[in-house]
């Protein structure tokens, strides 16, 4: 595949913070980690696509000026970011992975027309909802 | 500060969706001001306002949007009687209920369960818990669970 989409980015409120979330605690791969002075260019992957990043990124100035970077961040500690869904094979399994590393579920598992979805959020208020399809048959 | 509202501080508004998020996750149990507060280590005197400054709506009114939400899912989606789903959803009457869920959708649970069942198709594509939320009622004036003083009362509490 040559066209596609390549990186989407989330807004954070700190970038170690999510690193360490991403990373440690759902299993991510970091992508690309720059820095240019203030500026951190950070994406991470999930290690089964690696043709898509997740960027990481901390709303500020330059690229936005400090009152709208204030209300971005008070938009995601509020969890009104667009919903995040993240596919899984097993998703009891998964919950059980997040919360034997600390991660609180927001919602747990649950059966729903064969298919099992449960919920979390990133530090930042990013939510996340985990969803186990029902296997279809070929 | 000359501004009308103060910023929220972010860290405090993360704290206050963390209680958002309980109420979402346990809808049916009770949540008094004291146990929310303390999920998200604010004040008792200081949380209510804090919820309703950051969500627009009183933390109580929100948790009646989510059970009726729940109700109303419950009533389309499964077979369960509408005794069974007020209990399930966290009224501790039939008549309570009854009444809420007319005030906030302006149906009766019947009625909605015969509606709802005749237009659930075609959104099959959306994830479900997507979909619920988009059908939660958005309870934009004050609903009272206290009886109201008319002749209507059939079901004691």
């Amino acid at each position: 595949m040559s066209e596609g989409i390549e990186v989407v980015g989330l807004y954070v409120r700190d970038q170690d913070e999510a690193l360490a979330f991403y990373v440690d605690k759902l299993g991510f791969r970091v992508h690309t980690d720059v820095r240019n002075g203030d500026y951190r260019w950070l994406t991470v992957q999930h290690p089964d696509q690696p043709s898509f990043q997740l960027g990481l990124f901390v709303p500020g100035p330059p690229a936005i000026d400090a009152d709208t970077a204030t209300t971005l961040r008070a938009m995601v500690a509020k969890g009104a970011m667009p919903p995040l869904v993240l596919n899984v094979d097993d998703c009891r399994a998964a919950c059980e992975r997040l919360r034997s590393r600390g991660v609180e579920l927001t919602q747990e598992p649950l059966d729903r027309y064969g298919n099992v979805d449960a919920g979390f959020r990133d530090p930042s208020g990013n939510g996340w909802k985990m969803i186990q399809a029902q296997r279809r048959p070929h | 500060m000359t501004e009308r509202r103060a910023s929220q501080d972010p860290d405090l508004l993360r704290r206050l969706l963390r209680a958002k998020d309980r109420m979402d996750a346990a809808s049916h149990e009770p949540w008094p001001v004291r146990r929310l507060a303390s999920v998200s280590a604010v004040s008792q005197a200081h949380f209510a306002r804090a919820f309703k400054q950051a969500f627009g709506i009183p933390p109580h009114r929100y948790l009646l949007t989510r059970r009726i939400e729940r109700a109303t899912a419950l009533l389309r989606d499964t077979d369960l009687s509408i005794t069974e789903i007020a209990f399930q959803t966290g009224w501790a009457s039939l008549g309570t209920f009854g009444r809420i869920f007319r005030d906030v959708t302006g149906d009766s649970p019947g009625r909605l369960r015969k509606c709802a069942r005749a237009a659930a198709n075609g959104l099959a594509r959306v994830p479900v818990c997507i979909v619920s939320a988009a059908h939660r009622p958005d309870l934009t004036s004050a609903v009272s669970e206290k009886r109201r003083r008319a002749p209507d009362a059939t079901n004691g509490s």
